[in-house]
């Protein structure tokens, strides 16, 4: 449980980190919280000679709200996701769904742009920015460019991101009417046997947009497409529930592990998305 | 002399003796971070040594090669069972009379097994090191399950005793199996189970689990070359019988070897045993001449120190159609490991799993138990537990509801028809025991009028309607549970460890000035010994216990015993105490007659003082008397004022209780919310009331976790799978829910002060209360018996199979 040697540095801008990854490519690795890092370079598995602190830049940090956008700084830790009273305000579903992220001590350190670019299939903030549409900044030696949370995952820890790239911000719109967030775990700290993000807006009675994505059910966040097309356009009637629910469980792939076989995890995720839509109906 | 003396009533709270929730004197410096732990010992130019570990569950080692790690900058030494072989140390003997291997000798037998012993300047270059060394393995098939050890073409695991037909407790049928160990009547038995009118059978699992203490093992070895001591600090729970077996062992004089326990971080069984850390860390510091540092990280603890429990409880019991038990049957296949290093009394293989009568007058009982050899880690130890005693609890527990179930008949009514009645004490168990005493009837009204059981049931039953009407999708369990532990261990006439018998220790010394300092043969790993037994001997000779320092663990100082483990501190080394207290106010009633010029007959003791018969105002007190027994010479009594007592217990003692848990279990999700958990413990005379409620709270949890998902669990290779706290179930706050306490007090009548133990009691009742509550839930469905940890799938799992998601 103690990592190989390695050589620390700690750039103090974006530049400055991004020079550092392209110098030393495949050996480097940024680190944010290093609350998923450090536990995995403890373990030695992987080889990591150059560790590139993100902590000191400045422009990593901080929540803006305006004109119906939300962006955060990739370096901006759960803690204070949770902390700032205008994001409660704005979009209480990052409060309710970071709570639900492993414990304080976890979250004073956890970023969400660690959170969210290491491909962690059992990360609660990836399924999170897909049902609020996020879309991710990524500045690399060839300039900044953006790419969706629904398109950014590839396969358990394989991101749309190149090596040389650091993910600087995260932005989405304002969303409109009722969110919920529920996560079934074994206990605190633990990850999710099955969770789901949800955002359904109704106007007169009638679904008018609707999100829904799931976290550790797969291998990657999964952003249910056909639940959702299920919702908009109907009345949120038992029926109609019952097929989206439905079309989302089939949308999963969960694995077996410790936490239970496939069967019982396509079940909790059937109950948890349907406690999350009835949730977010409730709000709506 | 003629001050006026302090009301009785206002000495006796100024002593802080029995019965006071005085305040751990410990905690002062554990909550501000100054204990002083293994780990915290630091020794000029110590190095640091560490495991290559077997990352297979069963492989031979084909070859070693340690020349890439000796080039590792800061590596001093790899150490492999080829160096320690001449010194005959490559083998250890276990506590339970089989060997182990200290490093892999030709072949490894579980996953995490120490292969070999990197020694280098600090944990990093150890790390680096142990990374270098390079092992050639050849993998061998594996057996996980101890069912399929004795099948036909099953490898043999201990291919070092293949041939050995005697085992350390008898025949041995198969190169993997251990032992047979039977207690009872089997004839009688079988014939009572035959001829019953009702029969209940149903194979009770208790899980292969983890003591998993927040310390985890350690140890500092330093051999003085000069003066040829060798001094190691560990983690040990019996530093006695750690020196004693280290000189047999090794061969170094008894007197050279001093052992320290320093403060440690929880044990609860888990730092019995002997550990090949321990070995080498001894071992590098010869070879080295520089102090050694080992230290387990979290997953090197769960992985490889003892495990607890893993036995497989195949019960049957029979009773009449009104429900008088007739019989118990028990046949339990016990999963020991790679080696057998379960710490039990010598000839109790299977610890005290013969207290499986549990508080149930059963006229009949047999029971065996198989030890087998698999592909896991050895252990075996009691985790906050006396031997066996929490397996034997639930099986019995169990089969309890089993039976209920059967005769359709409430279980707390089934209870109050069995229990032994208090008239019946000293009670003489089937298994052979003698219960000491108590009173269950009595414990166990009280614990269904604290819940208001009949109201439960009703609530349960509408519940139920509501369930079946659609209405809701949880139901509610009630778990019961009465349990008697035997603990105490024990008496030398029939307990010992590697011919160590368990009788216990503490010397006392009174100071000129009439403050004091007691050594116990015991130590202290969270349970407060240093509070409680200064409250022992506060009410014996009168010395507030502020002014008794207590000191265990140093084999230098401390007078010789068994350890702490099995509920036994109070139960031996605590009658110790007061025993040795006893001697103390014999001698200080001499030398109170000589001062008062009296008879010693013309004395009596008043709580801090001899006062004479008939004249109140004519005392000595106890400040007084020590103060004499330094400054003056007194004919016929030597200076000073000491003692000694070496306390062979002429019986365990029998805590017991009464636990009831409330629980909502939801049939979707598996998950449970504990909505009440009542305990009532009757541990004999009671110490320090806030100190039990306090190890209650304890007990309680860890058995909350191990009920509702703690566990070791092994993939078909082998392979631990819940090597690290995320998987391995401990309970913050947040998971821990309330309890409410309760007690009744039975005094053991042969304990010097009357006090039975308590550590480990809500373990072992609170197991089966929380199990139980699950079974509960689901029984009205359907459900007789499902295998902890009650997790969340393995629940939703039971709901599934009974239908109830259809
Ligand atoms: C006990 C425990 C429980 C946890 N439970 C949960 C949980 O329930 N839900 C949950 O979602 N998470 C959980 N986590 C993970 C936690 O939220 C992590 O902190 C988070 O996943 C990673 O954030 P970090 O800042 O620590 O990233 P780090 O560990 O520092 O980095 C993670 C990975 O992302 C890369 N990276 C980090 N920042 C950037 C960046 N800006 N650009 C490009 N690459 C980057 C790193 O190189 C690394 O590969 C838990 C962690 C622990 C230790």
């Amino acid at each position: 449980m103690i990592p190989d040697n390695f050589e620390y540095h700690k750039p103090n801008s974006i530049t400055g980190a991004i020079s550092l990854l392209s110098e030393w490519g495949d050996d480097a690795r940024v680190i944010a919280g290093g609350h998923s890092l450090i536990p995995v370079m403890k373990q030695r598995l992987t080889d990591i000679s150059h560790l590139i602190d993100l902590k000191d830049i400045e422009e990593l940090k901080g929540i803006s709200i305006s004109n119906g956008i939300v962006k955060i700084g990739a370096m901006t830790t759960q803690h204070e996701l949770i902390q700032s009273e205008e994001l409660a305000k704005t979009v209480p579903l990052i409060r309710e769904a970071s709570l639900q992220i492993a414990d304080p001590q976890v979250r004073y350190l956890g970023t969400l742009g660690g959170n969210v670019a290491n491909g962690d299939p059992a990360n609660d903030m990836p399924g999170l920015m897909q049902t609020l549409n996020a879309s991710y900044e990524l500045k690399g030696p060839d300039g900044t460019r953006n790419v969706d949370a629904r398109e950014f995952y590839e396969a358990a820890y394989f991101t749309a991101r190149e090596d040389e790239e650091i993910l600087s911000s995260i932005s989405f719109a304002v969303p409109n009417g009722g969110y919920a967030y529920e996560k079934q775990k074994r206990k605190i700290g633990d990850y999710a046997t099955a969770a789901a993000g949800v955002l359904i807006e109704v106007e007169n009675n009638i679904c008018k947009t609707a999100s829904i994505a799931l976290t550790n059910l797969s291998d990657t966040p999964v952003f249910c497409q056909n639940a959702v097309k299920i919702l908009i356009g109907n009345k949120l009637d038992e029926p109609t529930i019952q097929e989206a629910v439905t079309a989302c469980v089939d949308a999963s792939e969960p694995v077996a592990d410790v936490r239970g076989p496939v069967e019982f995890k396509k079940y909790v995720a059937g109950i948890i998305v349907r406690k999350a839509i009835t949730n977010a109906l409730a709000r709506a | 002399m003629n001050e006026t003396i302090p009301p009785k009533e206002e000495r006796m709270t100024a002593l802080n003796g029995l019965g006071s929730s005085r305040k751990r004197v410990e905690d002062a410096r554990f909550t501000q971070g100054k204990g002083n732990y293994v780990d915290d010992i630091k020794l000029s130019g110590m190095l640091f040594g560490d495991f290559v570990r077997s990352p297979y569950a069963h492989a031979r080692v084909k070859s070693i090669n340690t020349e890439a790690a000796l080039a590792v900058p800061g590596v001093h030494a790899v150490i492999t069972a080829a160096d320690l072989e001449p010194l005959k140390l490559h083998w250890m003997p276990t506590l339970a009379g089989d060997v182990q291997m200290v490093l892999a000798d030709g072949k490894v037998l579980f996953q995490g097994q120490e292969v070999a012993f990197v020694v280098a300047d600090n944990r990093y270059a150890a790390d680096d090191g142990i990374k270098a060394v390079e092992v050639e393995y050849e993998e061998l098939p594996v057996i996980v399950d101890p069912f399929k050890a004795e099948l036909e073409g099953a490898p043999v695991l201990r291919e070092d005793i293949a041939d050995k037909k005697e085992g350390a407790h008898g025949p041995r049928r198969h190169p993997n199996h251990i032992f047979t160990w039977e207690s009872g009547d089997r004839d009688a038995t079988e014939s009572v189970i035959a001829e019953a009118d009702v029969v209940a059978e149903e194979m009770i699992y208790y899980h292969r689990t983890h003591p998993c203490p927040l310390e985890t093992c350690g140890s500092v070895a330093s051999m003085d070359k000069v003066n040829g001591k060798l001094t190691v600090w560990g983690t040990f729970q019996a530093p006695h019988a750690v020196r004693t077996v280290a000189s047999l062992i090794s061969g170094i004089a008894e007197h050279n070897i001093r052992i320290i326990s320093p403060d440690i971080g929880g044990g609860f069984g888990n730092k019995v045993g002997v550990y090949p850390g321990y070995i080498c860390s001894i071992v590098a510091s010869i070879v080295t001449g520089a102090p050694v540092k080992w230290i387990e990280d979290r997953m090197d603890n769960l992985m490889a120190t003892a495990f607890a429990r893993d036995y497989w409880m195949q019960g049957k019991i029979s009773a009449t159609k009104d429900g008088k038990i007739t019989g118990l049957w028990c046949h339990t296949t016990a999963d020991h490991g790679a080696f057998d290093a379960c710490a039990d009394p010598t000839k109790f293989p299977a610890g005290f799993m013969n207290i499986c009568t549990g508080s149930y007058d059963i006229p009949t009982a047999f029971l065996t138990v198989d030890g087998i050899y698999t592909n896991k880690a050895p252990g075996g130890v009691a985790y906050r537990c006396s031997f066996r005693v929490t397996e034997a609890a639930y099986f019995i527990e169990r089969m309890i509801e089993v039976l209920a179930i059967k005769l359709g008949m409430d279980s707390a009514e089934l209870r109050v028809k069995n229990f032994i009645r208090k008239e019946q004490f000293p009670y003489q168990s089937a298994l052979g025991w003698e219960y000491d005493s108590g009173d269950y009837h009595t414990a166990w009204e009280k614990a269904l009028t604290a819940v208001n059981y009949t109201k439960l049931r009703q609530e349960q039953a509408e519940r139920i309607e509501a369930f079946h009407r659609g209405e809701t999708r949880k139901l509610i369990g009630i778990g019961l549970s009465h349990f008697t532990e035997i603990v105490g261990a024990g008496p030398v006439k029939n307990c010992d460890i590697l011919g160590l018998g368990m009788f216990d220790s503490c010397e006392i010394r009174i100071h000129p000035t009439g403050s004091a300092i007691a050594r116990l043969g015991t130590i202290s790993q969270g349970q407060g010994h240093a509070t409680t037994f200064a409250q022992i001997l506060a009410s014996e000779i009168g010395i507030p216990a502020e002014d008794i320092t207590l000191e265990e663990g140093d084999t230098d100082t401390a007078p010789y015993g068994l350890g702490t483990y099995g509920s036994r501190s109070t139960p031996v080394a605590g009658a110790a105490t007061a025993m040795a207290g006893r001697k103390i106010r014999a001698k200080a009633q001499m030398i109170a007659a000589y001062l008062l010029e009296v008879h010693d007959n013309d004395l009596e003791w008043d709580v801090d003082r001899f006062v004479v018969k008939g004249a109140p105002e004519r005392f000595k007190t106890m400040k007084e008397i020590a103060f004499a027994s330094y400054s003056q010479a007194i004919p016929g009594v030597e200076p000073g004022l000491e003692a000694v007592s070496y306390y062979d217990p002429p019986n365990m003692t029998f805590p017991f209780g009464a636990y009831i848990c409330v629980m909502e279990v939801d049939v979707d999700t598996g998950t449970t919310e504990i909505r009440q958990v009542f305990a009532l413990d009757d541990c004999g005379t009671r110490i320090n009331p806030m100190i039990i409620e306090g190890q209650v709270h304890g007990g309680l949890t860890e058995a909350l976790a191990i009920a509702m998902g703690q566990e070791l669990a092994y993939d078909e290779l082998g392979n631990v799978i819940t090597g690290t706290l995320m998987d391995f179930f401990i309970p913050t706050a947040w998971e821990t829910p309330n309890y409410q306490t309760d007690y009744t007090e039975t005094p053991s009548p042969h304990h010097p002060i009357g006090a039975k133990g308590v550590g480990e009691s809500p373990n072992v009742g609170g197991v089966p209360a929380f199990s139980n509550a699950v079974h509960d839930a689901f029984k009205s469905f359907g459900l007789t018996q499902s295998h902890m940890p009650h997790d969340h799938w393995r629940v939703w799992k039971i709901a599934d199979r009974l239908g109830l998601h259809d």
